[in-house]
């Protein structure tokens, strides 16, 4: 299912393909890796000799590790998860050079946090390519504890941190990579919102 | 004499109520019947003596109230001021606007001398007397944005403008009509408005953001927005949406008059002149429907005017629960005569 345009901080993602640059810096998870073999084929000569992925397989297991690998990246690194990725990630983008471009593709709470590390590397958002596939799961912030749900399928959902029910708005923010989520029966507790599979 | 501040609260016991002098300046939002989103941006020229629009900052009874409050919330929830890192020469910018203006503008309440970057501030109904150097944020209790706007009514957004666009990169917003400074900060202006209905596509914020680019130093403009507050609850938060929206389904025919307000919104813009940047202060005024209604044409028009709000705005606005039950007691003061055109009660 492809992710329409709604309201104007709803991120739009596009197409992966290979830019010109000294260094190339490839994040994906899980269904992401196929954008990542995808751009390849249209990559020139020698372009993953200069470039490093960072995979997350998550539920996509060996699926995709092998085919990655046969691209001989100058450096490989498979990561359980996109928390434990994120400090390699903030030491890369922190020695980075000017040359280096960075590609996004998977999820949106992968792409959002690695662009949120990005960000506050100094790397200027519009100069990051992204890619989405895979899961439409979203990140989401509770407005009331601040505390983040990740992976979160359906609308509403039970914040994971204060447990109120909460309404996944599409207000997002780059900042803290996470849409928002406000609580849906406020007015009245007792309320039954029925829980539907909005972001499977 | 000065102004004599009220005390009281807007929480827990909501001891606010505006004096007969001060339901006569309120600053009734709707020119006419019926109410559409428009660019209604104009000069911030003075207004009136005795209007809210007389100073560029206007101070009134509530003055020592609002300040509490905002203390209160502070204390709650620091996350309601906050200033990315680049945005603190503004800060100081502010700080001077707001001084010079409170203090030219107020002379029995607010004094300010200034030897060099030497400074001193006086704010006697606040009981604050501070020297201070001009620049050095240690000689400050908190950093220039917050010092100077928790002795300042109405919430304050300080926007960086690069790359022609304009980004919340700054505020304190304790009083604000449901939205959520943590969220929005660092968001650009079509960012932090997105949730807004109808207006983007009307061109509303292409058209308004053409304008604010261009705001010159020493040419400010304002204009009002407006929207309905059951008790007279300044921190309408979504952070406490779940303490506060439950206050939505408590209005009835008969406590109408005591607990709807309606929130109106004097938001002006200032371009700022070390950082270049605009500061957006977007000062809340909260008037009860029992004093509303004590001027005929305000009950009438308020009447037409909610009655015939599109629904997307009613719903926007969050008045979807007590519309019927608001209307419906407005009604009794509609004759169905006609109004006098412009804002003023009569």
């Amino acid at each position: 299912m492809p992710i329409e345009p709604t309201i104007k901080s709803r991120p739009v993602y596009g197409t992966l393909s290979p830019q010109k640059g000294t260094e190339h810096l490839l994040i994906a998870d899980a269904e992401g890796a196929q954008a990542i073999l995808d751009l390849a084929k249209a990559a020139p000569e020698g372009f993953f000799s200069a470039a490093e992925i960072v995979f997350i397989p998550r539920a996509t297991g060996d699926r995709y590790v092998a085919a990655l690998k046969g691209l001989t990246p100058a450096r490989f690194y498979e990561g359980p998860s996109i928390a434990a990725a994120l400090p390699r990630l903030r030491q890369t983008l922190a020695t980075a050079h000017v040359g280096l471009r960075v590609y996004l593709a998977g999820t949106e709470g992968l792409m959002g946090q690695a662009m949120q590390v990005a960000l506050e590397a100094g790397i200027d958002h519009s100069s990051i390519q992204t890619e989405h596939r895979g899961s439409l799961a979203r990140r989401v912030q509770c407005v009331h504890c601040k505390g983040i749900t990740e992976d979160v399928t359906t609308q509403p959902v039970t914040c994971a941190h204060c447990g109120l029910t909460l309404f996944v708005r599409d207000h997002y923010s780059r900042r803290l990579a996470a849409f928002q989520g406000v609580c849906i029966n406020a007015e009245d507790r007792s309320e039954q919102v029925p829980v539907e599979e909005a972001f499977p | 004499m000065g102004i004599q501040f009220r005390k009281e609260t807007f929480r827990d016991d909501f001891s606010f109520r505006n004096s007969p002098e001060h339901i006569r300046r309120f600053p009734f939002p709707f020119h006419e019947d019926s109410y559409m989103y428009a660019v209604n941006i104009e000069p911030h020229r003075p207004g009136p003596k005795g209007s809210v629009l007389e100073h560029p900052f206007d101070v009134d009874e509530h003055y020592v109230s609002e300040m509490e409050d905002r203390a209160l919330v502070l204390a709650e929830d620091p996350l309601r001021c906050q200033s990315l890192p680049h945005m603190t020469l503004a800060g100081w910018d502010l700080l001077e606007l707001i001084m010079t203006s409170k203090a030219e503008s107020y002379p029995e309440h607010f004094s300010l001398t200034r030897d060099g970057d030497n400074w001193h501030w006086i704010n006697r109904p606040l009981n604050i007397d501070q020297t201070f150097v001009f620049g050095d944020t240690t000689t400050l209790p908190y950093g220039p944005m917050e010092y100077i706007t928790r002795q300042a009514q109405g919430d304050y957004c300080i926007l960086d403008q690069r790359d022609n666009n304009l980004w919340m990169d700054a505020g304190i917003v304790t009083t604000q009509a449901d939205w959520s400074l943590d969220f929005d900060i660092g968001m650009n202006f079509f960012e932090w408005h997105a949730p807004v209905p109808l207006a983007h596509e009307m061109g509303i914020f292409q058209r308004a953001l053409k304008f604010l680019l261009n705001v010159q130093q020493g040419q400010p403009a304002r204009r009002l927005n407006w929207t309905m507050t059951i008790n007279p609850r300044l921190d309408t938060s979504p952070e406490n949406y779940h303490k506060w929206g439950p206050d939505r389904t408590t209005v009835t025919p008969e406590n109408v008059g005591q607990k709807v307000h309606l929130r109106v919104e004097l938001q002006t813009f200032w371009r700022l002149p070390r950082s270049n940047a605009l500061v957006f202060p977007i000062r809340c005024y909260l008037i009860k429907m029992d004093e509303l209604v004590t001027s005929e044409k305000w009950a009438k028009r308020l009447h037409r005017v909610i009655r015939d709000l599109p629904e997307e705005l009613a719903t926007y606005k969050g008045l979807t629960r007590y519309r019927p039950t608001l209307v419906e007691w407005l009604s009794k003061y509609d004759d169905g005569g006609v109004t006098s055109p412009g804002f003023g009660p009569d």
